[in-house]
């Protein structure tokens, strides 16, 4: 069995990596740092953290006035309290200027489990989506996390990344996996339906894929870590050549990344497009395992639903 | 207050503990310190307080409780559960995936819960909203807040002060659980917001400092608060984070983990010694 490791993980240990060769980068947290692991950084750098407390909307309009410094910062929150409490300032003091600030936001989605509803977000790569500029990159792996975070530096612009409570399998070779913002990549090949998955849904794709190959279906999985700017090349190319299209997000299917794939494909190749994803509803407390289930953020239902659009086919 | 009220008090308050550390242990998850130095301020309001009634949780003119600092909901679900508006075993429910008892306060779910609220600094923004409400219709329900003093970080704390004030809340009473501690350290040491008192005195509250653990001076502060006129109530109570189990006190740890099996059954038999000693 793989490896499993939350991204949060990786982002904390990238922070500590990376911010060995750039000193310019800075960190701030909202009293969440242990929760974050912006305290690997905070404990290897402890001159270039800050803790501004628990006010989320100062803090990214903090960032976004050291960014115009010629610093790089990046500030932390869960996904809720970053994407949906500081939305605004994210809009108007870093996306509109568009400043060099990176946005590191853990306990995305419904795995964050027990703290329910309030803390469980679902919204975020709806609202980011919308802003112009904005890149927003959902890592599927611990790999491709710390990949995400070493693209972002390299990066000039406003940064949005999307990380996990959760420990998830790893699914790629850190020595030879290349990551590129706004490259989507092909985890396997297949001509009867593609699977457009995102961050932990993954993995998941890939065990559809085997359930659907037991059923003498051919899918295709694609993995989309960067939700903008959206890599339309291969999901046109997908539509074209498979004819039919499931996505899979831990997020509501309003919004993310099963719209902007639906947008893509409308206006670019039409085929049926099916979503798989919160179904437009507020999240709850539980474990994980349960919750996935009771959400359908499962490779069964991910099959279920490659099934339903290949039997919409024209 | 008499001793026979102070201990049946005590006793309360001592039972909301447990009810709170049950549901924490029982899921594995939650925030226990918090809901510790609350249990005596939730015991006043309860059970010498506030008029509620455990068979119309909606009454209309029943007083109103906001959690603000929503994380600490294992305290208030257990004052719920003494109260009556549930059955006191389903505390032991707590964030199970079909449990009506979530995480954070949940209004829809929650028989008694008056205001969702675990995203902190929007629930005493709800209380003011609740408090303005009393004012334009009339009615005399009085509205109780309880904060974080590392939720008064929050912006929007002082958003809602200034609201409150300029619309002369008088209704509205917000104790402060000034214990000191949040999830990174200590308050002063994270970003200071102290002097919490002279703050909300310049945002034009009526402010008292008690020692949030001594239930006369919780009751003067509450008497103190429905006497002042044109000006809502601002109860600073000082308190120890984990008040009760002693391994829990004053360690910003014990925010938001659980206890194992042997901590527990320590903090159960520390609490119980301290029943039997009243
Ligand atoms: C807007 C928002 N930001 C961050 C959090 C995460 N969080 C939960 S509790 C907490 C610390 C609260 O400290 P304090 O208000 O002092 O509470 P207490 O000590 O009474 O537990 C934080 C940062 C949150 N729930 N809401
Ligand atoms: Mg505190």
């Amino acid at each position: 069995m793989a490896d499993k490791i939350a991204t949060r993980e990786a982002y904390g240990d990238a922070l500590v990596e990376f911010g060995a060769k750039y000193e310019n980068i800075i960190v701030f947290d909202a009293d969440l740092a242990e929760a974050t692991k912006t305290c690997k950084f905070k404990k290897a750098y402890p001159d270039r953290f800050f803790d501004c407390g628990i006010a989320e909307g100062n803090m990214v309009s903090v960032a976004a006035g050291v960014a115009t410094t010629g610093m790089i910062p990046f500030c932390s929150s869960f996904a809720m309290f970053t994407a949906g409490r500081a939305f605004e300032p994210i809009r108007n003091a870093i996306g509109y200027p568009h400043l060099n600030v990176k946005i590191g936001a853990t306990h995305a989605g419904i795995t964050v489990g027990e703290d329910g509803a309030t803390h469980q977000c679902l919204e975020d790569l709806g609202t980011m989506r919308t802003i112009p500029g904005m890149v927003i990159l959902n890592p599927a792996d611990a790999v491709e996390a710390r990949a995400a975070v070493e693209a972002a530096i390299n990066y000039v612009g406003p940064v949005y990344m999307r990380f996990g409570r959760a420990a998830v399998p790893v699914l790629f070779d850190k020595e030879t996996y290349k990551f590129e913002i706004g490259k989507g990549i092909q985890m396997a090949e297949g001509k009867d339906v593609t699977l457009v998955a995102t961050g932990i849904m993954v993995s998941m794709a890939l065990e559809a894929k085997e359930l659907l190959k037991a059923e003498g279906i051919d899918a295709r999985v694609i993995n989309i870590s960067t939700i903008k700017p959206l890599d339309k090349e291969i999901i046109l190319r997908a539509a074209a050549e498979t004819g039919a299209i499931v996505t899979a997000e831990e997020h509501n299917i309003i919004g993310g990344l099963g719209s902007a794939v639906a947008e893509a494909v409308c206006e670019g190749c039409p085929v049926p497009v099916v979503r798989v994803g919160v179904e437009d509803t507020f999240g709850r407390s539980g474990k994980v395992p349960p919750l996935l289930e009771y959400y359908g953020l499962t490779p069964a239902n991910i099959a279920a639903k490659a099934k339903l659009a290949i039997s919409l086919k024209k | 207050m008499d001793q026979a009220k102070i201990k049946e008090l005590s006793k309360i308050s001592a039972e909301i503990k447990l009810g709170a550390l049950e549901g924490v242990f029982s899921a594995q998850s939650g925030h226990p310190g918090g809901s510790l130095s609350i249990s005596d301020v939730l015991a006043y309001l309860y059970f010498n307080e506030m008029r509620v009634d455990v068979n119309n949780p909606q009454w209309e003119d029943r007083d109103r409780f906001v959690l603000s600092k929503g994380h600490t909901a294992p305290g208030l679900y257990a004052a719920l559960a003494l109260k009556g508006f549930f059955p006191r075993e389903d505390l032991k429910t707590l964030r199970q995936i079909d449990s009506y008892l979530q995480g954070h306060p949940d209004m829809k779910h929650t028989p008694g819960v008056d205001m969702t609220s675990g995203s902190l600094g929007l629930g005493i923004s709800a209380a003011c909203g609740m408090a303005l409400s009393g004012k334009i219709r009339n009615k005399d329900y009085r509205v109780y807040a309880v904060l974080g003093d590392g939720e008064s970080e929050e912006g929007q704390v002082w958003e809602a002060a200034m609201f409150a004030a300029h619309k002369k809340l008088d209704n509205l009473t917000a104790f402060i659980d000034w214990n000191g501690l949040q999830i990174d350290g200590a308050i002063v040491d994270v970003v200071n917001p102290t002097p919490l008192d002279e703050k909300f005195r310049a945002f034009g509250w009526n402010v008292i400092m008690i020692n949030g653990h001594d239930f006369n001076e919780i009751e003067a502060a509450v008497a103190n608060a429905k006497a002042t006129k044109g000006k809502p109530t601002a109860v600073i109570m000082q308190t120890v984070k984990g008040k009760g189990v002693s391994f829990m006190e004053n360690q910003a740890k014990w925010h938001g983990s659980a206890p194992k099996q042997e901590q527990y059954e320590q903090a159960v038999a520390e609490i119980n010694a301290y029943i039997a000693s009243l």
